[in-house]
């Protein structure tokens, strides 16, 4: 679901490269043209590709946790069932997408292992916590409408395999923030209590999920060589302004307040946000957010306390494939 | 003793609606029949298909992009292959 603009794309290293390739395949992205795993690309297209789908694919995969925490305490069979089949499409957009950063020729392993070790990142709001309910509902709502305001652009991108798994992953999305407004929804015509707790989730993730966009323009110096690439189709704070513009009304509608008292429509119609903490961001990032130590140990307890499921099924795979050989002798 | 790396496998899916199996990306697992049921849950949670095929990537063997144009401009020219290269006088009505 989740994709995070904390991708900064590599600069451009030409002079070791042959410059006619590198034109030529300049041009290709130009006609619009999909770049697939066997073209040529410049070294840095491919480092900053590996590097943004494979954060894609973490994220995903650390995503299923906080939102796990609740499936055995959903409040109906239906909302578990949602919520369980949302975890379960969660795991697959990982799973796409791993498959696609593997085809620009990394493994799986070392994807997986740099995550683990720490070295590769993965989106800042799946280091937040879900306290109570609502935190579902909001999720849905917000962190996967934030993830598809990023992501549908990303269906377009340069890079075949990407594009791709985009496009099945944005299908499966919708579902997703729907079951999370419908969540919110039924709080906000449920007691005071419900609308509060609704309330209260809703001022927790606001601001984190403006965030989700990454740095302001201003800051983020690497973007014009993914947008010149059509890795990146839009800016950060376009991205989060066309967000804040959808969903200020879907907050009207529940009745919610959002948590930015300076907040104003202006004469265009769009609603102007205050100030991001970005101190805030830059913490959560560099690891010191309110659940950087849970994320990691858990993906790490998964990882270790399924290695011998991974040795088995080697191992029998071998054994098989040495039966076969020695029946073909026969 | 390390595992080895979990081999890769194509996925092709049969949509219900009768066309040829169609490429839908790709997943690791250990043997076939592994990678048959990890490409169920992964690529037919919404009723994507009624038939699966996974085919080890290995055994692939693929066009090289470099050699596109001796590929497959040959085609491009022989446009006497397409029905709407022949004149049929309209009074013949559709044919």
């Amino acid at each position: 679901m989740y994709t995070q603009a904390l991708n900064t794309a590599e600069s451009a290293d030409r002079d070791l490269e042959d410059a006619g390739k590198a034109a030529k395949f300049q041009a290709r992205i130009d006609a619009e043209e999909r770049i697939e795993p066997n073209d040529w690309m410049p070294a840095a297209y491919r480092k900053t590709l590996t590097r943004q789908i494979s954060q894609h694919a973490h994220s995903e995969i650390v995503g299923m946790l906080p939102e796990g925490n609740w499936i055995t305490r959903a409040p109906t069979l239906r909302r578990k069932a949602a919520l369980l089949a949302k975890v379960q499409d969660e795991c697959g957009h990982g799973l796409y997408l791993y498959a696609a950063a593997e085809t620009l020729g990394s493994s799986r392993e070392e994807l997986v292992d740099a995550m683990l070790a720490g070295k590769a990142k993965y989106s800042s709001i799946f280091n937040y916590p879900t306290l109570t309910w609502a935190d579902i509902g909001t999720i849905g709502w917000l962190v996967d409408g934030a993830a598809i305001m990023n992501q549908i652009p990303l269906c377009r991108c340069s890079y075949g395999p990407y594009a791709r798994a985009m496009i099945r992953v944005c299908k499966e999305e919708s579902f997703h923030q729907r079951q999370g407004y419908e969540i919110m929804v039924t709080l906000c015509r449920g007691s005071e209590e419900q609308k509060a707790m609704a309330q209260d989730a809703l001022n927790r993730w606001w601001w984190p999920v403006l965030m989700m966009f990454g740095p302001p323009d201003a800051a983020s110096q690497h973007s014009d060589t993914s947008t010149k690439w059509k890795i990146k189709r839009f800016s950060n704070d376009e991205l989060r302004q066309k967000f804040v513009d959808a969903t200020v009304p879907q907050a009207q509608y529940l009745g919610l307040t959002i948590p930015d008292p300076g907040m104003v429509q202006d004469a265009e119609g769009h609603w102007r946000y205050s100030e991001i903490d970005w101190t805030e961001f830059k913490q959560v990032l560099a690891g010191n957010g309110p659940c950087n130590r849970d994320r990691m140990a858990a993906r790490r307890k998964a990882h270790e306390e399924g290695a011998w499921v991974r040795e088995a099924a080697a191992s029998y795979a071998a054994k098989r494939a040495q039966r076969q050989t020695a029946q073909a002798a026969e | 003793m390390a595992t080895p790396n979990t081999p890769m496998w194509e996925v092709f899916i049969r949509s219900r609606n009768g066309l040829a199996h169609k490429h839908v990306g790709s997943l690791h697992a250990s043997d076939a029949t592994m990678a048959l049921h990890a490409a169920r849950d992964i690529y037919t949670r919404r009723g994507e298909g009624l038939s699966i095929w996974v085919v080890p990537s290995t055994a692939i063997t693929a066009s090289d992009p470099a050699e596109k144009g001796m590929m497959f401009e040959p085609a491009e020219s022989k446009i006497y292959r397409h029905p709407t290269f022949y004149e049929v006088p309209e009074e013949v009505g559709h044919m």
